[in-house]
């Protein structure tokens, strides 16, 4: 799955540069590993949210290629029929209530949905992803403050990629460790480095385990690198190469890579694998091309729900 | 029919869809144990308990963004703001959150939620808590914004509002919650439609359209006008996104013109909205232009003085359908 994740968005990049895909494109290369080691941990029936940086997620919770390839081509069989985008994937069947554009703005709403699951004696976790750069919004503390509050079953992770657009964590943030953040919602904080997907799924599962037995949320920070800038308009001029180099030392796909070597499996065989992926993305780059447009129809009929029936 | 209180119509409307209907909750600031800041939801907490009946910090761009993301998931929340003031600190959550979802999701998310509270001014408030907030949802797409006038409309509408399954703006108005008429008897049922029109006064001589605070003042206007031989036609959308212009047109058919009277202050809005309408949906019936008296270009000031100045008057309104008639 990360490596889908890899060249999926390696792929939309490409297409990008071509003008196959327009708006805004932020690539989530180098944090694959959070994401696959999240959907593992959780059920069909939890509730996701994440913010536009959303490919990755979408993906590992199950999405399928097409439909995320479509939705960047804009087309109507993408998975929000074109009218989302890049920033806007959902996919409501997998649990995935979506990519949201405002910093800060889809913290409340994953409360929201856990206020939900409580309210109606439901027993479903929700996982909200957002960068570190949220943490100094209005909006991260109002939703912290109140999932703190009623012991909501929600599961804040802060995917720390160090940069909040072209601004590192130092002029942003007093704190180097995020996770004590977590103190003044009367909520559980945790904190760790996130390229090995081992790990990651170990720790995040203690958070959802707390959650899902009903004592309440959990803040996580998970220390992670985006590859690539911030969206595909910017070059990442504010970061070394070297800075740059040694992260990649860390690459999440290669270290699954080569502990799958050191387990003794076939190098072939994990080659295999990689065709397999190839052939999986190429053929959604021609199911997104070969689609028809996104329809005006769909677009006039979906500012409104139909009534009835409540 | 009874008499009800505004206040009471709505309090009414919420026990009944609470009742009907356990989806349906009420948070805010003070709803419960204070039982309301102007007393609306006085008795929901003793009858539905704390499970249904949330006291909030004050945080409203917090429980707004809950409550959009209950409603995402099925429950029918109302969230209260204590006053439509405090709704702009959860703007973005009303505007790009509970307004685009249905969209960007491409019709697969619905958002049934209603957010109500006092809106406009009440009496020396001054500034920061005298706004007329329609102008500002009036604008969005996938957001229904209601404001009516009186008690019955206050309860059928509110109804209405709580089984939409779209987020639905319910603008109250804190100087009506005294204000009583009449409401059909307990045990009817009475469910009024988003997006209706209601004539609330007839006339053939000039059209008046008009909501909220001022819809008293023109209908004391009116009396006035019609000892003087000017007999209006009031008409109160009710509903101001969508808005419904049939009557207004049928209207302009008899009169042959009409003054909009609101609130909120002239730079466009729902009244400027009204306006362009008309002029283009009744323009061979118009006999004068289309005149608006409106909440003047100014911050709210505190002194009452000038509060009543900036507030649209009898004397104005009855100054601009004498023009539009070109009576003296």
């Amino acid at each position: 799955m990360m490596m889908v994740i890899r060249r999926f968005e390696e792929e939309a990049a490409r297409h990008y540069a071509k003008g196959n895909i327009g708006g805004f494109l932020h690539l989530y290369i180098g944090q694959e590993a959070i994401a696959v080691a999240a959907t593992e941990v959780l059920e069909d029936r939890d509730y996701i949210f994440q913010t536009y940086r959303d490919h990755g997620i979408a993906l590992a919770r199950g999405m399928p290629a097409n439909a995320a390839m479509a939705e960047l081509f804009g087309k109507d069989t993408g998975c929000s029929r074109g009218l989302g985008g890049s920033m806007h994937f959902f996919d409501v069947e997998r649990g995935f209530l979506g990519g949201w554009g405002i910093v800060g703005g889809h913290l409340a709403l994953a409360a929201g949905t856990a206020f939900k699951s409580k309210y109606a004696g439901e027993d479903r976790v929700t996982m909200c992803f957002f960068g570190e750069g949220s943490t100094n919004i209005g909006g991260f503390h109002e939703a912290m403050s109140l999932a703190g509050l009623w012991k909501l079953p929600v599961v804040f992770v802060c995917e720390n990629n160090q940069y909040a657009m072209g601004t590192p964590l130092e002029r942003t943030s007093p704190l180097k460790d995020l996770s004590i953040k977590a103190k003044g919602y009367g909520m559980v904080g945790d904190r760790f480095e996130g390229h090995d997907v081992e790990v990651v799924q170990e720790r995040i599962a203690e958070a959802v385990a707390r959650a899902r037995a009903g004592d309440g949320p959990t803040f996580v920070e998970i220390q992670t690198y985006r590859f690539r800038g911030h969206s595909m308009s910017d070059p990442a001029k504010y970061r070394s190469r070297t800075e740059l180099e040694q992260r990649k030392q860390q690459d999440p796909v290669a270290l699954v890579r080569e502990r799958l070597l050191g387990l003794g499996v076939d190098e072939n065989a994990l080659d295999d694998i990689d065709l397999e992926v190839d052939e999986e993305i190429d053929a959604a780059v021609r199911f997104a091309d070969e689609s028809a447009p996104a329809r005006e129809e769909v677009m006039m009929s979906t500012v409104l729900a139909p009534e009835g029936d409540s | 029919m009874r008499k009800l209180r505004y206040r009471e119509a709505l309090r009414e409307a919420m026990f009944e869809e609470m009742e009907r209907d356990d989806r349906v909750f009420l948070m805010g600031e003070e709803v419960g144990h204070y039982q309301g800041a102007y007393k609306v939801s006085e008795g929901l907490l003793d009858k539905y308990g704390e499970r249904r009946v949330i006291d909030t910090p004050i945080a409203e761009a917090g429980f707004a963004g809950v409550g959009i993301g209950a409603a995402m998931v099925g429950l029918r929340p109302i969230i209260e703001f204590m006053t439509w003031n405090f709704s702009f600190v959860a703007f973005d959550q009303i505007i790009s959150n509970a307004a685009k979802v249905h969209q960007m999701s491409a019709g697969e998310i619905q958002v049934p939620i209603v957010f109500r509270g006092p809106n406009g001014a009440a009496k020396q408030v001054s500034s920061q808590h005298s706004h007329s907030a329609a102008p500002f949802y009036t604008h969005i797409p996938g957001l229904y914004v209601v404001q009516p006038s009186t008690a019955r409309d206050a309860k059928g509408l509110l109804k209405s509002a709580i089984r939409s399954n779209n987020p639905v703006v319910f603008l109250e108005g804190e100087t009506l919650y005294g204000v009583a008429g009449e409401v059909p008897d307990e045990g009817v049922e009475e469910l009024i439609p988003i997006g209706e029109s209601r004539l609330a006064r007839a006339g053939a001589d000039c059209t008046i359209v008009t909501w909220g605070r001022p819809y008293y003042t023109v209908l004391a206007a009116a009396e006035k006008l019609a000892a003087q031989g000017i007999e209006c036609e009031v008409i109160d959308p009710r509903t101001l996104r969508p808005l419904d212009t049939a009557l207004m047109v049928q209207s302009l058919k008899k009169t042959n013109r009409c003054v909009v009277v609101h609130e909120h202050w002239p730079y466009g809005g729902p009244g400027a909205e009204i306006v362009d309408r008309l002029q283009r949906e009744a323009f061979d019936y118009l006999d004068a232009p289309l005149e608006r008296v409106t909440g003047l270009d100014v911050p709210m000031p505190y002194a009452l003085n000038l509060e009543d100045t900036v507030l649209p008057t009898e004397e104005r309104v009855i100054d601009a359908v004498k023009r539009v008639s070109y009576a003296k």
